[in-house]
């Protein structure tokens, strides 16, 4: 799960790390009243869950209350990549004598963790890495030894950072670490950490992933998701403990095994290049053990999208055999009744097929096709939801 | 011969007295596989009876390996014990260990990882998040059906579990030396080159199919891997050429963000490396067909 910045800077302030004092307001009002407690001038950051802000003109100067309240007004409701800002952070101005960049993450390709720092922040740090990459110290984190003193010095030295400030940063990077363990993420990220004119070490910006396998030994993290922000598809599935993702196409998906439904969506896709460009609706991972109810739950979800023309149902009958998955579509669309009101193209291999296949048979749903192969069944159902469109 | 597992192979299952523990250990006694007990300290000294064989259960890995002789633990431990559970394994310096969990938070399984690596990587770890592996006919450790396909001369190595199973299904005329599931965590034990190297080097896989998909880079290694040090045969399949950037589908590790890690760039480089790969699962098989068949 990715962070807003302000929930990033509040953990950061959690475990210590230094930021500017700031709060989040989501309408202009608030955001003018947060500039009046604060009484100097403030910075207005829309708070989205993408990079760019600043030149989409979402983040702005403000000097004076009013002036807070405006800026507010102009940001809240911005479109920025797709992401609309509900909320702006009103964080006091600071005058910046230099930029760095910090981060934590996982590096998947040595299996351990990366510490990554240059004095060259501000800037994206991708066309860092691209342009100029002797100026990005990478320095590998052993997970169970971690970043103590000496650690964070040694990435201080490989990062080049100017001797006033060693001290500083190091003090930092060992409680962005503390930040990056305890609270179980994937990312830490400051880009800006700066130095102020008076000398002062800040992170100016902070971007947080937190690892939602973790979540049983963090209950306070449930707190932090955007309900608001959520597809209210997703969030119903989620609440029924379904693995699903809202795409932008026509065809609804269910298969089970995360791999398999991935390859649906690709099949799914190319069948659609001949069927007036109809793509997968959605993702959605009913998991090895494929009962009525969970078929239902999953039905029920994708015929309440409005976008879906036809689902294509796509199982490989494994531990959960095809007679099971077979039983469980019709005790489902029994459940569904006149709910289920879109075509269904079945596939079904694997262990049991032929009983499977007789099930459906049997049941005769109107709805239902079966389709013996994946690619004819993702053709079958691209033609059906384009005669739908 | 296959790799990892053969017929000689004694396993023992951690967890094997929980829900999932005990209803895969019944499957995979009945396709063969010679479980000698399991482990669950607070149930040591108990016996468990699976339909009709009567496994012990013991207080540690390593009680069970001086009783029984294991060389391989299954490991069906909760998320939240897991990393306990993997250490433990490793700190028995049994062979093998098949982590089966799914949903171990990230920092656990970067600690056992490191742990191993501390201790001189005398255990393989596959997984976690995996299916695990099979060798048809030989012994099963983990939860792939047994009665997919028996076993014959391809070597299949996925990050997928159904996607392992599919490809079986298509190719069960055929039947493989050994089917092994890595997982598609983002940090997992065993990787498609381990898996690549071990297939290369055993003279009964004749050819290999491997199975990637979105996120990191790993086939991307895999298929430079196969360009310097694999000879035979290999066709490739890649999921999540459609996956939009930026969202997580499923596995943890399938997440694109940026060019890096697509299924496009995976596929161009596989290519680059000779592999033949197919743009759906059936068609990846009927590559693999076209290869036994010319071999005969």
């Amino acid at each position: 799960m990715d962070l807003y910045e302000y929930q990033a800077k509040d953990l950061f302030a959690a475990h210590d790390v230094p930021v500017l004092p700031g709060d989040v307001a989501s309408t202009p009002a608030e955001a003018k009243a947060i500039a009046e407690r604060f009484g100097q001038t403030v910075v207005v950051k829309a708070q989205v869950k993408t990079g760019g802000r600043g030149k989409a003109g979402g983040v702005k100067l403000a000097e004076t209350p009013d002036e807070a309240e405006a800026k507010a007004e102009a940001i809240l409701g911005l479109d920025i990549k797709g992401h609309i800002v509900h909320r702006v952070l009103v964080t006091t101005a600071s005058d910046i004598a230099e930029e760095y960049y910090f981060s934590f993450l996982l590096d998947r390709a040595n299996r351990t963790f990366l510490a990554m720092a240059s004095v060259e922040g501000g800037m994206d740090i991708e066309e860092v890495a691209a342009t100029k990459p002797e100026a990005l110290a990478k320095v590998p984190v052993d997970a169970i030894t971690g970043v103590d003193r000496a650690k964070a010095d040694e990435i201080v030295a490989a990062a080049k950072f100017p001797a006033e400030v060693a001290d500083q940063v190091a003090d930092v990077i060992v409680k962005l670490w503390e930040t990056f363990v305890s609270e179980d993420a994937t990312l830490v990220e400051v880009n800006p950490l700066v130095r102020d004119p008076e000398g002062k070490v800040v992170a100016l910006d902070g971007k947080v992933t937190l690892d939602e396998n973790a979540s049983f030994r963090h209950p306070a993290h449930e707190a932090l998701v955007d309900k608001q922000a959520e597809d209210p598809l997703e969030a119903k599935a989620k609440a029924k403990g379904l693995n699903y993702v809202k795409l932008d196409g026509q065809v609804g998906i269910i298969g089970n095994g995360a791999g398999l439904v991935m390859s649906t969506l690709d099949v799914v896709a190319y069948a659609g290049e001949k069927h007036k460009g109809v793509k997968p609706a959605n993702f959605l991972d009913i998991g090895g053990g494929a009962s009525a109810e969970v078929m239902a739950n999953g039905l029920e979800i994708i015929l309440h999208d409005p976008d879906v023309r036809s689902v294509f149902v796509n199982v490989f009958g494994g531990i959960t055999a095809c007679d099971a998955v077979a039983n469980g579509i019709v005790a489902a669309l029994g459940i569904l009744g006149d709910e289920a009101t879109k075509p269904l193209v079945v596939r079904l291999d694997g262990n049991n097929v032929e009983e499977g296949r007789r099930i459906l048979a049997e049941a005769d749903h109107p709805l239902v096709t079966v389709v013996d192969t994946m690619d004819n069944a993702a053709d079958k159902a691209a033609e059906l939801a384009a005669a739908g469109v | 011969m296959a790799i990892f597992i053969t017929k000689d192979s004694k396993v023992i299952v951690q967890g094997m007295t929980g829900a999932e523990g005990t209803k895969h250990t019944k499957r995979m006694l009945a396709s063969g596989t010679n479980i000698v007990g399991g482990v669950n300290p607070r149930k040591a000294g108990e016996k468990v009876d699976f339909d009709g064989n009567v496994l012990p259960v013991f207080g540690s890995v390593s009680e069970a390996i001086e009783a029984t002789g294991a060389d391989v633990t299954v490991i069906f431990v909760p998320p939240a014990f897991a990393k306990a559970a993997v250490i433990e394994a490793i700190d028995s310096g049994i062979g093998l260990a098949v982590v089966i969990t799914e949903g171990i938070p990230v920092h656990d399984t970067a600690a056992f990882w490191a742990h191993a690596v501390a201790t001189g990587n005398k255990t393989r770890i596959i997984g976690p998040n995996c299916p695990g592996l099979i060798s048809p006919g030989q012994s099963n450790a983990g939860i792939i059906p047994a009665n997919i396909s028996g076993s014959g001369k391809i070597g299949l190595v996925s990050k997928s579990g159904t996607l392992t199973y599919q490809m079986m299904y298509e190719l069960r005329d055929f039947g493989f030396s050994t089917a092994i599931g890595i997982g598609g965590d983002p940090i997992i034990g065993t990787t498609h080159i381990d898996a690549l190297a071990a297939f290369e080097a055993d003279p009964e896989t004749a050819a290999i199919v491997m199975i990637g998909e979105i996120g990191g880079d790993a086939e991307e290694r895999a298929a430079a891997y196969i360009k310097e040090n694999v000879t035979k045969p290999v066709v490739g399949y890649v999921a999540g050429f459609t996956a939009p950037e930026g969202k997580t589908m499923g596995h943890a590790g399938a997440i694109v963000s940026g060019s890096a890690g697509t299924a496009q760039a995976k596929k161009e480089a596989l290519e680059a490396a000779g592999v033949k790969v197919g743009k759906t699962p059936s068609e990846t098989a009927g590559l693999m067909r076209e290869i036994m068949q010319s071999i005969g």
